[in-house]
């Protein structure tokens, strides 16, 4: 059967049921412009899908009776017994014809010329009453059938017994529309189930040789497969939220003069119907986005030497319980540049920090509220509102959002959502002998941290944090986040590395347990506000545990600005970047201090990671180099002044650098001070170790090259000469 | 516990009305039978951390969430015994459970309506917002106590 045939007959017999309710109630209560109205409109659709179905048939009862319906909306006539009567045998004589429609995919022989006449008379009827009060009609109103006249030859008034007859499921019978509220009433229901069957399986297992392992496997079966067939019943596939954007394309692609393609695929991956909803509006925004900012106008794409179509793939598959959804456009790519500006313009990096950041944190950007790089506010897209509103309606269903952008060749947004809220997968951590749930999909990573580790951990302002993999992860200790009570003695912790939105934090906990599959409950009202809280479920043992919520916990721990800001700085910190910005005339903060030249020397505080002073006790000279146990790890320590011998002092200040991945120790005479001005090298120096001169705070102060030390104190290991200086101005020329 | 007397609708306002009563330290309190769906011996609580501080936790019953509160502490009651039983009294409302904590459940009473009293005046501002009225009886003062304004004592604003 056709499918547009097929279609309508579904839409149509369930719109049909209710009319037949509808129309009763209208005759009761005739002053309900409302359910009027949507009598109306139901025949209405039926008519025009008729007429481009070419079902003449039916589009002459239907139009015959919507010419009724119509004169009642106007108020041309009134809504009485006999009328309605009518009315009614053109809704039984349009599911005559739908379920003849159904068998032979044709309209049967015959017409209903007597019923269309009849409609007819009612509109010329000129001893209509114009005012009639309801009363009457409530007196009337018991019988209102019998006024339904016994439809001609034509038209039997249909029984729906022909169709019982033939045994056979029709279209309309093979899907059925259930209350949203009965599939949730049963997934409750199948939770609970699933609940008590772990309970069984755990007292079955707490024994051997127990009569019930049988049985109790057997239930463990069939529970499973319950609660499957029953997610089943809740998930849609993904297309349900597609089918508009093929002509939202079509319609951006015409109003801006692009050639567009949209092609989709995995459209029949399935997905629980609450999270479909909520991406919905996410996914419409994206693709505008893609089709307005992303793909060029075909000039443009020609003079770039691209196809004059732009392509936009949308897709979707599952991938380990979550389903990941794509939108691939071969356009423009974002300019990260733009970005950066007004990322600096709208002030959430500063500019110094702005310009030291990777590009894939810049575009990170492009979440933030207010965020918009239109240059031009289109009718589409451009006001700001937008991207930051995707990014929240996917974390609020514990989703993920990822951008990554080629200029000129094209950018792709990738979405990691879970295939159902219902049902989650959870680890199960412990922490001063409680147990909670964290859902799987907000972890990235477990790190076990046993004594020896402790020195990764680094205090800041009270705040922890975990060197890990070299950034810093924010640490949010659950035990003082819960107030719990302190425990002493634990020398061995672990960190659940959460991820939320952009933002990665380690909660601390206990143990860590295993990973289960819960029924997230409701937590109810006297704990809903707790922002800690994404719900509590029942264990396998019966015991009710708390599920963390990562995004709430992130929000009270404030660990989002804490580490973009780390991040920021850190990335700043990238030697390759301090001639550039020394060379601009900014105003900066510079560290002063004194190498025994004549002359102080400087360095851009942004650049130093921190102040340490060692005593000589600690330094370890190793193949003629100096070296600190710093943080677990060994630093090389290197002079600032090559005269200076770090052996002769007894504590000596030292000024530590590091980069993405080298850290170092430059030693130095004296730390003299903090001031801020602005920089601009003079003269450019020909010693090496030195950028130039500037003048700073009223005097000459030589600028020290960062980078050159960097290398010098990790590169310089692996040449035999050391104390060559010629070894090591050849290392800059080549790198 | 019996449900028959539920049939009774109360906005007809029949001429008494059955009460579970029940002990917290030594006042005796009653919850008009047909808002209470069972009572239960102590059980396991989940305690919940940042929780309210009446908020006892979460008890499992037959798979549902039960949110526990310690009317001992609602009512500002001093705290128990170490060891002394506990009861709980189970009630719905608004969709939802919860496990009133008390020191004794005693039986259920029916009380003719006219010799429900206001609150008088001298009560604690807690009290006279949790309890709706007050009966004389022979072993004792019983007050009537109102699910509905005791949860919202707990219940945090906003």
């Amino acid at each position: 059967m056709d499918d547009l045939l097929r279609d309508f007959l579904t839409e149509s017999n369930e719109n049909l049921a209710k009319l037949d309710n509808d129309i009763v109630e209208l005759e009761q209560h005739p002053g309900d412009i409302a359910r009027l109205n949507g009598v109306f409109r139901t025949i209405h659709t039926i008519k025009g899908t008729c007429g481009f179905l070419g079902l003449t048939r039916l589009e002459g009862v239907a139009h015959a009776a919507e010419n009724v319906l119509d004169a009642l909306r106007a108020g041309r006539l009134d809504v009485r017994p006999e009328l309605i009567g009518d009315v009614l045998a053109a809704v039984d004589c349009i599911k005559m014809v739908l379920v003849a429609l159904e068998q032979t995919e044709a309209e049967p022989e015959g017409d209903d010329l007597a019923l269309i006449a009849r409609l007819e008379v009612w509109l010329h009827s000129t001893d209509q009453p114009t005012a009639m009060s309801a009363e009457p009609v409530h007196e009337e109103h018991s019988a209102p059938r019998e006024a339904a006249p016994a439809t001609d030859a034509a038209a039997p008034p249909w029984d729906g017994s022909d169709r019982r007859k033939n045994g056979d499921a029709s279209v309309s019978e093979s899907t059925l529309r259930v209350a949203v509220e009965v599939l949730d009433k049963l997934m409750n229901l199948v939770g609970e189930l699933a609940l008590g069957r772990n309970q069984l399986l755990q007292l079955a297992a707490s024994e051997e040789e127990s009569s019930f392992a049988k049985p109790v496997q057997q239930l463990d079966r069939v529970t499973t497969d319950l609660l499957e067939a029953v997610m089943k019943t809740r998930m849609q596939p993904i297309g349900n939220a597609w089918t508009k954007l093929p002509r939202l394309v079509r319609d951006l692609s015409h109003s801006s003069d692009k050639q567009i393609s949209l092609v989709m695929h995995g459209a029949e991956t399935d997905l629980d119907r609450q999270i479909l909803q909520a991406i919905q509006d996410p996914l419409t925004h994206m693709i505008r986005n893609s089709a307005d900012h992303g793909v060029e106008t075909p000039a443009i794409r020609r003079a770039a030497g691209k196809a004059e179509m732009g392509t936009i793939h949308l897709s979707a598959r599952h991938e380990g319980g979550h389903v990941v959804i794509e939108i691939v456009d071969d356009g423009a790519g974002i300019d990260v540049a733009r970005v950066r500006r007004k990322a600096i313009e709208r002030g959430l990096v500063k500019a110094d920090v702005a310009e030291g950041l990777p590009d894939a944190q810049v575009l990170r950007f492009i979440f933030e509220p207010g965020f918009s790089t239109a240059e031009q506010v289109t009718n589409v897209s451009g006001r700001g509102v937008g991207m930051d509103v995707v990014r929240s309606n996917i974390d609020a269903i514990g989703g993920t959002v990822e951008l990554s952008s080629q200029p000129g060749r094209g950018t792709t947004v990738r979405i990691k959502i879970p295939l159902t809220l219902a049902i989650i997968s959870a680890l199960l951590v412990g922490t001063a002998g409680e147990s909670f749930a964290v859902p799987q999909i907000g972890i990235v990573e477990l790190v076990r941290v046993t004594e020896e580790q402790h020195a990764l951990v680094e205090n800041v302002h009270g705040a922890q944090f975990y060197r890990l993999r070299e950034t810093l992860l924010p640490l949010v200790p659950l035990r003082a986040l819960l107030r719990l009570e302190e425990a002493d003695g634990i020398d061995t912790y672990n960190i659940v590395v959460c991820q939320v939105g952009q933002a990665r934090f380690g909660l601390v906990v206990d143990d860590v347990f295993d990973t289960q599959e819960i029924v997230v409950k409701p937590v109810g009202r006297m704990i809903k506000h707790l922002p800690a809280y994404a719900g509590c479920t029942i264990t396998g043992d019966g015991r009710v545990i708390m599920i963390l919520d990562p995004a709430g916990i992130a929000s009270i721990a404030q660990v989002a600005s804490t580490e973009t800001r780390d991040e920021a700085e850190q990335a700043a910190r990238a030697a390759e970047r301090a001639r550039a910005a020394l060379q601009t005339e900014s105003k900066e903060s510079v560290l002063l201090f004194d190498a025994g030249f004549p002359a102080l020397q400087a360095v851009p505080l942004s650049l130093v990671a921190r102040l340490e002073e060692f005593p000589l006790s600690v330094m370890e000279e190793a193949d003629g180099h100096f070296l600190v146990q710093y943080r677990g790890a060994l630093m090389p320590v290197v002079a600032a002044n090559a005269s200076m011998d770090l052996r002769s002092v007894e504590l000596c200040p030292v000024i530590v650098f590091s980069d993405r991945n080298r850290t170092m120790g430059l030693a130095v005479k004296e730390i003299r001070d903090i001031v801020e001005d602005h920089v601009q090298l003079q003269r450019r120096a020909a010693r090496p170790g030195v950028l130039g001169v500037a003048v700073i705070a009223g005097r000459a102060t030589e600028v020290i090259d960062t980078d050159h030390f960097l290398r010098h104190a990790h590169g310089e290991t692996l040449t035999p000469c050391p104390d060559d200086e010629q070894a090591d101005l050849e290392i800059p020329v080549a790198a | 516990m019996s449900n028959t007397t539920m049939s009774a609708p109360a906005a007809r306002m029949p001429a008494q009305l059955e009460y579970v009563t029940f002990r917290l330290a030594d006042q005796w309190l009653g919850i008009p039978v047909m808002l209470v769906q069972e009572v239960l011996v102590a059980m396991r609580i989940a305690r919940v951390p940042l929780a309210p501080d009446a908020i006892a936790g979460f008890l499992n019953l037959r798979g549902q969430i039960v949110t526990a509160v310690d009317l001992r502490k609602t009512l500002r009651l001093g705290p128990r015994q170490p060891g002394a039983e506990i009861m709980n009294v189970v009630v719905l409302q608004e969709g939802e459970l919860f496990a009133f904590m008390v020191d004794e459940v005693g039986d259920v009473v029916s009380v003719a309506n006219d010799l429900v009293e206001p609150t008088p005046v001298t009560l604690d501002p807690r009290w006279r917002a949790a309890c709706t009225g007050i009966v004389r009886r022979e072993r004792g003062l019983l007050l009537v106590m109102n699910v509905q304004e005791v949860l919202r004592l707990e219940q945090p604003s906003g």
